[in-house]
Order: structure tokens, then C-alpha cells, then sequence
């Protein structure tokens, strides 16, 4: 007897710490505010719960949801994931008894993840508000998700640098030009004490820059010659030009290319701050990074050019534009949920409030008719490309098939930079990996 | 007291075994059955039968990471038993500042795997671009000998505790009588301390296999598994397929997986505890 009560007292000592040890894998949200009141809302208005997939973002929709809490009494729960752990969240978050109302899909591959869950927004008075209705993204005729804010990117240039090299930004309009600049800086690098790129890192907080952002490129000219807006093949009819534009960054960088390897996101931004770069590669949300209080930059010394790859005609060529912020409400949440997550939508695009927020705050410029003008110098840069009649480079990115592509694509073209892979890997994965990959996602 | 004990031993043991049932039982059943399953979030599976054993099974990524992992486990696991118990027996001799120096072999175990994994990946880069070789992500064998220094460094000071306490019960009178009928200090190593510090080992060898065959954070902060997935042990291999990929198919190939890793960890440490046990000698 003594020894049963013995064993069962260690098993359940064992018991105890194993179940210690899983408790660490509920990982916590990066930030949340109303602390769940959504769970515990009472009354008949509902509540909304919005999932956020935007870091950078977080303070101000913390602000706003407050602000509608106070004006209208429904409580708004926002939580924001922590960089890079947004699907993780959202799946951990779907399967609890009190799911988001609110959450974000990347683009059309993201929505097939998640349809099955998505509300009809066919007929709802903030689709009604969306500026063109082809923004959003429909599974047969049922309106899925919506795009909450459009993006641009580009190279973005530190023009007093540039002239301090002789240069202007005006000299700058096909990819000869920018080589012929670029490859000028680098022999004359120690004279003029600065780089003409910061450094193309290959970290994981600094890649999507490369194997997403600048991937579009040759897949949006494949696309455009094809007269299509998704394929399940490519060819990689402008690799080489894909090529010319990355050995351009790497080998007019601030470091050696076998460096790019450990170089971070973080790296990048600084040596841009720092002046040690004319050029960046990023888009228009880092604009409260470079600009503002404690910054080194004023509007006045910043631009943003498009990437020319030496394709089509970039005499015309304006940044690219698009967005992989999608709004999707949550079809399984309970019906006034629904309507109260549909109420807050809708005022965060028409009200004054919500649009200043969103504009100001937040920095976004918004696919919706009430739009307020974002002070944003790159939002507005990309607005005059339009103006002046130049064609926007769309996000092809987003019919990527998958986050793995663009992770060994990263990997193979590290290896590229460092001299231990070649570029036959590169585009070995970049043709052949597309079509397995769309052969996974399907099967 | 052996009475009321009697009594109430299911009183007592309640809390806990609940707990357990709860916190592991429940879970791990709800778990094999998903690993049959196709599913987004776990309220919404649909049956999938066998499919996503076979396509576990068949994956070059998840065999490559089991080799890599059995690699891996097998030189961390000579390297830090062979270390730890060197350092025990030089800390067990009466050199002065021993207590200091065991504090300083045990401190690199009170860090976090992540941290570590940060902090040896910037050492080791550095280094590397120093000598001009391509950086720890570029070069799977680096990757692997980082690794095995990183886990070295972190598990040694934690196995070298084990193993003092061991020395340290092994009663004066055997080595006494060992010296007296002559034994010299290797013989006295192999024929009376060892035996006596079999159960230490038993535990040692057990929680350096399991702990290589589970790595996890130093794996992802030191490598990610780059280059190509070439450095990925078993368990970034299943998070990956889990987390990495969109699609209700890979959440259930990422938990038969896991079923299987469950059972190969058991298995391993079954055979392991039986074979170091059947050496054990009674005090």
C-alpha cells in the first residue's frame, strides 16, 4: 500500500511539472488593451475583439478603440501579435470560446487559409464606403476581406547625400541611371565617406525586403506580359534583371557582401540614419521611423524612387502599390458581435475621429471615400507619381503561394551574396519551387 | 499517520491527478486524434485517416531532420557527459576556490536557450568573418559544431553538479580500502568510483538525450535551420510545418509528427534507462 500511495504521489509530482513545462507555450499577445473585456461584455451591443497584425501600429488603435468605447459604449478589445507570429496567434485565438471578430488576412493566398471563417461582407455599409469594390478580395461571389490600407515602396533616398555626390533625384529614372550613380558612390566611397546602399540584410527581420519586396518585380512584369494577374507557373523571363538589380545592392552596399548574411533590419535602418547610405530599399510605413521627433530627417531631405529593373517603361514607371492588410470579421462569432464589429469598422473609415486616426496616427492612406490626407511624405510622393501620370507597380507579391517559397528563396540567395550558392539556385527556386509549391498548396 | 493515509491517499493525490488529466492526459489524446486529422483551428477537424503519417514518413525534410537530430544527440551527449564528469572529479579534489568554480560552470545554465542562441550566434559570426569562413547560416557543418558548442556549454555545469553530489555520496571507507590494499588512483577510478556513480550517469546520459532529441530554441535563435533546412532538428522541423505553412493539410502533417517524435523520445529513453540501470550497484 505504501508503495502505491508512494508511486502515484511521484507520478502526480511528474504530473506537475510537465504540465509546468507545457504552461509555457501559450505564448502571450504582445500587447492587448481593454484587458478581455470582450469576454465579458454584457448587453446586447456585442463587442469586438480585433486581432492586429501591425506592430507599429499598436499604440494608435489602442488609442482609437478607446476613443469608440468612450463615444459609443461598446467595448473594443485590441490585441496586436508580436512581429512575425500573426498566423500563430490568430489559429491559437480562432479555436478560443471568445475568437476575434476582427482579423487580418496578407492577400488572396492568406484568405484560402481562412475563408471558411470569413463573414459575407456583400451589402455592408463599410463596403459600401470602399472606394472601388474590386480592392476587395472575394471567394465565387462572397466579399471575404477588405483592404484597409493602401502601401508603396520604393528605394528611398537621402537626396542631401545625393547631392553632396553630384547627383539629384530628377537624374535617377531607369535602372542605368541608378547604376551608373550607385557604382560612381562606391569608387569614390572613401572620398565621400558614405555607401550607396545600406546594407541589404538577409536576417529574418530584414529578407521580406528581398525575397518578397523586390521578388515582385520580375513576377510583376511576367505577369504583365502574360496579361494575367496570377499564374501557378513562372518562367523567370526577367531573372536576369532580378539579378542586375540585387547585385547592384549588394555589391554598392555599406559592407561585404558575405556580411549580408547576419545584417538585421534594425542594421539597415541605422546605417540609413546614420548617413552612411543614400539608398534604402523599404516602403512607406517607415516613414515614423526616419522622420520626426529624435530623427535625423526632415521631409526635406528624403525621397522615394521607384525600383527600376531595367523592364519596361520606366520613364513612366511609378513606386509599387498595394497592401497586404485585409479586414476580415469572423463569420462563427456570435451575431451582435458581428454587427458591433461591422458598427466599428464603419466608423473607423467615415468618422472624423477614425479617419484622422488613421491618417495622422497610423500614417495609413485608406482605400475608403472618406479618406483624410495622410501626412505621410512617402503616401503623398506616391500620390504625385500618379498624378503625373506614371503606371504603379502592383503587388504581384501576393500570389506568392506560400511562406515557405519566399523563406528558401531568402535562403538561396543569401548563399548567392555570400559566394557559396550560385545563382542557378536562385532560380531553380524561383521557377521550379513556385510550381511545387502551388502543387502543395492545391493538393 | 499509516492509517489516516490509508483512508484518504485519494483525497490527497486528487488535486494533482486532476491536474495531470487536464494538463497532459486530456490534451495528449485530443492531440493523437488531430494527427488524423486535416484542421485550421482545433474545433474544426475533419478526418484525414493515415495520409499524414505517410506523407511524415516521407518527407526528405523530416528524415533529414531526424539523422541530423540522432547526429547531434550522439556527439552532445559524449561530449557533455565526458566534460561534466572530468570537471566533477577535478572539482571534487581539494583544490582551493572549488566552490567559486562551480558556481561559474553552473551559471551558463541559469540562461535562457533563446538568449544564448543570440548571443553564441553573433560570438560565432564574428569569429567566422574574422577568419574569412561564410557565416554560421551559410555552412551547415558550422552550424552543427555551433550547436554542439553551444548545448556543451550550456548543459555541462548542469551535469557536473550531478555528478559531484554522486562522488560526494560515495562513502570514504571504499576508497580508503582501496588505497590501503594498494589500488592506484586509476584503478580506483574505474573500479570503485565509477560503479558507484552509475545511477549519476543513469540520469546525466537520460537528460542529455532527451534534451538533444528535444532542442528547440537554441536550434531556432542559433541557425533557423538555414541553410535549407539543413540544420533543422526534429522539433523546429514540426513547428515549421505547423506555423511555417497556410493550409488545413499541414497542420495535421505537423502533428503526426510530432505522435511520431512523442514515441521515438520514449522509446529512446526506455532502451537508454534499461541499459545504464542493468549497470547500477547496490551501496
Amino acid at each position: 500500500m505504501k508503495k502505491t500511495v508512494a508511486r502515484l504521489l511521484s507520478l502526480t509530482v511528474c504530473a506537475g511539472m510537465l504540465t509546468a513545462c507545457g504552461g509555457g507555450n501559450s505564448s502571450a499577445p504582445a500587447s492587448s488593451g481593454a484587458a478581455d473585456s470582450g469576454a465579458s461584455a454584457s448587453g446586447a451591443s456585442g463587442a469586438v475583439y480585433y486581432l492586429n497584425f501591425k506592430p507599429e501600429a499598436d499604440d494608435a488603435w489602442q488609442a482609437l478603440a478607446k476613443a469608440y468605447t468612450e463615444e459609443t459604449g461598446v467595448p473594443v478589445t485590441v490585441v496586436t501579435a508580436a512581429s512575425n507570429t500573426y498566423e500563430q496567434q490568430l489559429m491559437s485565438e480562432m479555436a478560443k470560446s471568445t475568437p476575434p471578430t476582427l482579423f487580418q488576412v496578407n492577400g488572396p493566398v492568406g484568405l484560402s487559409n481562412w475563408k471558411d471563417y470569413c463573414y459575407d461582407l456583400t451589402g455592408t455599409d463599410v463596403m459600401g464606403e470602399l472606394a472601388s469594390e474590386s480592392f476587395a478580395l472575394k471567394d465565387g461571389d462572397q466579399i471575404l476581406a477588405i483592404p484597409y490600407v493602401n502601401e508603396s515602396y520604393g528605394i528611398i533616398t537621402n537626396k542631401t547625400l545625393l547631392a553632396k555626390a553630384g547627383y539629384a533625384v530628377e537624374d535617377i529614372d531607369s535602372f542605368d541611371d541608378l547604376k551608373k550613380v550607385a557604382e560612381d558612390i562606391t569608387t569614390r566611397k572613401n572620398e565621400l565617406g558614405f555607401a550607396a546602399f545600406s546594407s541589404a540584410g538577409m536576417d529574418g527581420s530584414s529578407n521580406w525586403r528581398y525575397q518578397t519586396h523586390l521578388a515582385n518585380m520580375p513576377i510583376y512584369f511576367e505577369y504583365q506580359d502574360k496579361g494575367v494577374g496570377v499564374s501557378e507557373t513562372i518562367e523567370g523571363k526577367y531573372l536576369d534583371n532580378y539579378k542586375a538589380i540585387f547585385d547592384l545592392y549588394i555589391n554598392n552596399s555599406t559592407c561585404e557582401p558575405a556580411a549580408l548574411a547576419g545584417k538585421t533590419g534594425d542594421d539597415s535602418r541605422n546605417e540609413f540614419l546614420a548617413g552612411e547610405a543614400v539608398f534604402y530599399q523599404n516602403g512607406s510605413w517607415e516613414y515614423s521611423n526616419l522622420v520626426g521627433e529624435g530623427k535625423p530627417f526632415t521631409d526635406d531631405d528624403l525621397a522615394m524612387i521607384p525600383i527600376y529593373i531595367g523592364v519596361g517603361d520606366e520613364a513612366n514607371q511609378g513606386l509599387c502599390d498595394g497592401t497586404e492588410n485585409y479586414w476580415c470579421v469572423n463569420g462563427a462569432a456570435k451575431e451582435e458581435d458581428i454587427q458591433a464589429t461591422l458598427d466599428f469598422m464603419y466608423w473607423c473609415v467615415t468618422s472624423e475621429t477614425g479617419t484622422k486616426a488613421m491618417a495622422d496616427d497610423m500614417g495609413f492612406v485608406i482605400p475608403f471615400k472618406g479618406a483624410q490626407e495622410s501626412p505621410n511624405l512617402f503616401v503623398r510622393q506616391d500620390a504625385a507619381y500618379s498624378a503625373a501620370g506614371k503606371t504603379p507597380i502592383s503587388w504581384a507579391f501576393l500570389t506568392i503561394p506560400s511562406q515557405t517559397w519566399k523563406d528558401e528563396l531568402a535562403s538561396v540567395l543569401t548563399a548567392y551574396a555570400a559566394g557559396t550558392g550560385s545563382w542557378d539556385d536562385v532560380k531553380t527556386q524561383f521557377v521550379d519551387g513556385w510550381a511545387s509549391e502551388y502543387a502543395a498548396l492545391n493538393g | 499517520m499509516e492509517k489516516a493515509l490509508k483512508k484518504y491517499w485519494p483525497f490527497f493525490v486528487l488535486p494533482t491527478f486532476a491536474a495531470f488529466v487536464i494538463g497532459f492526459i486530456w490534451p495528449f489524446l485530443q492531440g493523437l486524434y488531430l494527427s488524423f486529422c486535416k484542421f485550421i483551428t482545433i474545433d474544426r477537424a475533419t478526418f484525414n485517416g493515415l495520409k499524414n503519417y505517410i506523407f511524415a514518413l516521407t518527407e526528405p525534410d523530416f528524415l533529414h531532420a531526424f539523422w541530423f537530430t540522432a547526429l547531434f544527440t550522439v556527439v552532445s551527449t559524449i561530449c557533455i557527459n565526458l566534460a561534466a564528469l572530468a570537471i566533477a572529479l577535478a572539482l571534487t579534489r581539494e583544490i582551493k576556490g572549488t566552490n567559486i568554480f562551480r558556481s561559474v560552470f553552473f551559471m551558463p545554465n541559469l540562461i535562457g536557450g533563446i538568449v544564448l542562441g543570440y548571443i553564441w550566434q553573433i560570438l560565432f559570426n564574428c569569429v567566422l568573418t574574422l577568419l574569412g569562413k561564410p557565416l554560421l547560416s551559410l555552412h551547415a557543418p558550422y552550424g552543427f559544431v555551433g550547436l554542439v558548442i553551444l548545448m556543451c556549454w550550456q548543459q555541462i555545469g548542469y551535469m557536473m553538479i550531478i555528478y559531484i553530489a554522486g562522488l560526494q555520496s560515495i562513502p570514504g571507507d571504499y576508497l580508503e580500502a582501496a588505497r590501503i590494499d594498494g589500488a592506484t588512483e586509476r584503478q580506483i577510478l574505474w573500479k570503485v568510483k565509477l560503479p558507484n556513480l552509475m545511477p549519476s550517469i543513469t540520469i546525466c546520459t537520460f537528460l542529455s538525450l532527451t534534451n538533444g532529441f528535444k532542442l528547440f530554441d537554441q536550434n531556432l535563435a542559433l541557425t533557423g535551420g538555414d541553410p535549407a533546412h539543413k540544420t533543422e532538428m526534429l522539433a523546429l522541423n514540426i513547428y515549421q510545418t505547423f506555423y511555417g505553412r497556410a493550409g488545413a493539410q499541414w497542420k495535421g502533417y505537423g502533428q503526426a509528427k510530432a505522435v511520431l517524435f512523442c514515441i521515438l523520445v520514449l522509446v529512446i529513453s526506455f532502451c537508454q534507462l534499461r541499459a545504464t540501470r542493468s549497470k547500477e550497484v547496490q551501496q
